[in-house]
């Protein structure tokens, strides 16, 4: 079955999508480390850093902005 | 209170527009269509018509905002003819798939090349698989009230398809005669406020014109034509509806003197017009001829064409459009769907005139069919010098 | 600045790792907040987030196709007034094929006709979603899938078109270039277009790892190369007063910025020198 107009009425249910099987290389935060600059938050392509600097890696898909935007090295890509 | 006022097709359309109240009507003019857009102009400058007019810069754009617009929930009007209906046809299927209850008035136009602005069918009948209905209007009372009846039929959530109501270019739309315009109160008496099952509102957030893979296309699709075939009921309970409260009887075909016709042409908008007066000189010299006149072309009403032609010896189906190689348009859908013996006539191409007498030889063709004249006939066309 | 925490944009889209719209389009929503629906033309932004029957939008949005972002935001506009919703924010975003070539005329007439919303292109230089040919915002010496280097061909042989210019010769009252990867200058500008009466135009350069050809780590660092470089200049038009937003300290050679990236890795020297060429007269007439 496909709604009336295949209209989606869940309003960001790709939540159901998770991309993080996507990765090779997993991004670890050494929360010692971090200055508190926001720079990974802002610029996660999937918005799935939260404001206490924790990964959702059920959607990480491992792209390594976060670790290349941190001023202080915070972050390491790792091999999965 | 109703009253009769002698006008056009377009003035009748924005007639019924005005007391139909869409709150959005993009618009953008193209002969014979032009004069809707200036009657709706001046009805929203004179605060007759609370609507947002949006002078787009194309029918493209004209059809785009619609379907903005009834995604944002609210009921709209367009306009166009012949090239611009053309311009528009991507977004015509996209209104259909997102089932958006557009109502359109197509003025019928003769597409180019050759550029003409005179009267065919082509340019509607070419989007006959956009999954718009299409009612063909005979005159500009059928126009009026094929417009109002046009909402009520899209906006029922059973069928939630765009409308087009067509008027042959010219011959309706810039011709006046006398119109019924009923009051407001029977038109609100008559059609509820549209309710939308998709809209966009940040309190309820949808989104609408996704993207689906094999696993969902097709299933839209059959919608729709579960939808389209739908809609005859739906077409009949409201015609129903519409004479209880005005006192004119539609269906999705109307019979003249079919009964006991032994000859029945079949035809689709203005034309019935002249074949009606044809019809009865010819039944006052005793001869069974009838018309078959087809209103509504999508959904199409099989079941009540060969109702009313199958007891007739041989039928004519009129036509002014052409698909190349094959013929008229009509003429294959009915030897498609029925078995019946059937002539088929090209005719009225880019504002061609089709006299009573062309109708008469129609008949004579159609009574003594040759080899020749049992298939494709054009009428009309000019001898080679 | 403070940024809400809100995002809009839900996880689970299926955009390339390190895809820069994405980016382009969370940092924009935090600004425009819920209150917003959103208007996409046919791309990569509009298929990667919402394959049936899922959506990443959080907000309401619509789709209709690649050229009438336009008329459709025009059109939503209208309905959201006519129904006295005027506190709703419509923001369009389209590619920058849907902007620069396609969607051009449609975007012309929303602008001209004075309709209240934001348009924003988000340009990664080519139409991505069909497998990165030139648009007309491709820049010089770019190679695409129709633009190709070879023996005879050194890539994309037509300077970027400027349709930011071209939306100020519309005399709206505002419009701004913007980069991903300076996100408060961008997100301060989404905000005044928020705020602004009327429409506004934001040019939002947006770097695509596919695209372009470069690692995927690498999207804001480019974005940032090529502001750096003066190869994308950050600036605002409000209400016909132009202001730069941005100056680099020291303007870095375009090099660093061409040699990053596959598409202009084939280019010649003299190629490279005309592409300094250029840079340097158009920052020279800024005094960048
Ligand atoms: C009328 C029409 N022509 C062509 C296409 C095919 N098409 C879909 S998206 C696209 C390119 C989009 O490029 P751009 O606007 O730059 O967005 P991007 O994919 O780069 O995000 C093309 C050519 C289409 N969908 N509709
Ligand atoms: S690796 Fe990429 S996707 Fe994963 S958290 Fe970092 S920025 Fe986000
Ligand atoms: S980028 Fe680095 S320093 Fe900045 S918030 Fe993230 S982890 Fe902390
Ligand atoms: S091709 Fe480029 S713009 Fe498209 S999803 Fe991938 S990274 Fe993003
Ligand atoms: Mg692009």
């Amino acid at each position: 079955m496909t709604s009336v107009g295949a209209t989606v009425k869940e309003p960001g249910n790709s939540v159901k999508n998770k991309t993080g099987s996507w990765r090779t290389f997993k991004p670890i935060l050494d929360k010692e480390k971090c200055i508190d600059c926001g720079n990974c938050i802002l610029f996660c392509p999937e918005g799935c850093i939260n404001k206490d600097y924790d990964i959702d890696y059920d959607y990480c898909k491992g792209c390594g902005i976060c670790a290349e935007e941190c001023p202080v090295e915070a972050i390491k890509m790792e091999r999965e | 209170m109703n009253m009769i006022k002698v006008i056009s097709a377009n003035r009748a359309i924005a007639e019924a527009v005005k007391m139909c109240k869409p709150e959005v009507v993009p618009v953008f003019p193209i002969t014979p269509q032009t004069t809707i857009s200036e009657y709706l102009a001046q009805f929203v400058a004179d605060g007759d018509l609370r609507a947002e007019y949006i002078m787009v810069e194309s029918e493209h754009s004209s059809i785009s905002a619609a379907v903005g617009a009834s995604g944002a929930g609210v009921r709209t009007f367009t306009a166009t003819s012949s090239q611009g209906l053309a311009l528009m046809h991507e977004i015509l299927f996209v209104a259909a798939g997102m089932r958006t209850p557009i109502v359109m008035g197509n003025a019928n136009r003769a597409l180019s090349a050759p550029l003409s602005i005179w009267n065919d069918q082509q340019d509607s009948i070419s989007e006959r698989d956009t999954g718009w209905m299409q009612f063909f209007a005979e005159n500009a009372q059928e126009a009026l009230d094929f417009v109002i009846q046009a909402y009520k039929i899209s906006e029922d959530h059973e069928v939630l398809l765009p409308s087009m109501v067509c008027v042959d270019g010219f011959i309706l739309t810039h011709t006046v005669e006398p119109v019924d315009i009923p009051s407001q109160e029977d038109v609100d008496k008559f059609l509820p406020p549209y309710e939308p099952i998709s809209y966009l509102d940040p309190k309820d957030p949808m989104s609408l014109g996704t993207f689906t893979d094999p696993d969902y296309y097709m299933e839209a699709r059959h919608d729709m034509e579960v939808a389209m075939e739908g809609a005859k009921d739906i077409i009949r309970r409201v015609n129903k509806e519409f004479e209880e409260v005005f006192g004119r009887k539609y269906n999705l075909v109307e019979k003249y003197k079919t009964e006991d016709a032994e000859i029945i042409l079949v035809a689709m908008g203005s034309i019935c017009g002249t074949i009606k007066t044809v019809i009865d000189r010819l039944r006052e010299k005793g001869e069974k001829v009838g018309l078959l006149k087809v209103i509504s072309y999508r959904p199409f009403p099989q079941e009540d064409i060969y109702e009313a032609v199958k007891g007739a010896r041989r039928i004519a189906v009129l036509d002014k459009n052409i698909s190349f190689g094959i013929g008229g348009v009509l003429f294959n859908e009915i030897k498609a769907k029925m078995d019946v013996d059937a002539s088929g006539f090209i005719l009225g191409l880019g504002g061609r005139e089709v006299s009573p007498d062309d109708i008469i030889g129609i008949v004579e063709k159609t009574r003594n069919p040759t080899t020749e004249t049992n298939q494709i006939n054009w009428i009309g066309l000019k001898e080679e010098e | 600045m403070d940024i809400p925490e809100k995002e809009f944009l839900a996880p689970g889209h299926r955009a390339c790792a390190g895809c820069g719209a994405t980016i382009g389009v969370r940092l924009a929503l935090k600004m425009l907040g819920e209150n917003t629906v959103a208007v996409s033309a046919t791309g990569c932004l509009e298929v990667i987030t919402t394959p049936y029957p899922e959506t990443s939008w959080k907000i309401p949005w619509i789709h209709v196709a690649f050229e009438n972002a336009g008329a459709v935001a025009s059109g939503v506009e209208k309905a959201l007034k006519a129904q006295g919703k005027d506190d709703v924010t419509v923001v369009a975003f389209a590619g920058d094929g849907g902007t620069a070539d396609i969607g051009l005329q449609s975007l012309s007439g929303a602008m001209e006709r004075g309709h209240n919303l934001i348009y924003i292109c988000y340009d990664n230089e080519a139409y991505m979603n069909t497998g990165v040919q030139r648009s007309g915002a491709t820049p010089y010496g770019a190679s695409t899938t129709t633009s190709p280097h070879g023996k005879e061909s050194f890539g994309e042989n037509k300077p970027k078109k400027n349709i930011p210019m071209i939306m100020a010769a519309h005399g709206v009252p505002y419009v701004a270039t913007a980069s991903i990867s300076y996100p408060e200058d961008f997100m301060k500008k989404v905000q005044k277009a928020k705020e602004i009466e009327g429409p506004a135009y934001i040019h939002l350069h947006q770097p695509c790892t596919t695209g372009w050809g470069y690692d995927p780590s690498k999207t804001i660092e480019l974005g940032r190369l090529a502001v750096e470089t003066g190869s994308w200049l950050l600036y605002e038009i409000e209400e016909g007063e132009f202001k730069i937003t941005y100056r680099p300290l020291e303007r870095k050679p375009v090099n660093v910025y061409l040699e990053a990236q596959k598409r202009f890795k084939h280019l010649a020297d003299e190629e490279k020198e005309k592409i300094q060429n250029y840079v340097d007269q158009v920052c020279a007439e800024l005094k960048i």
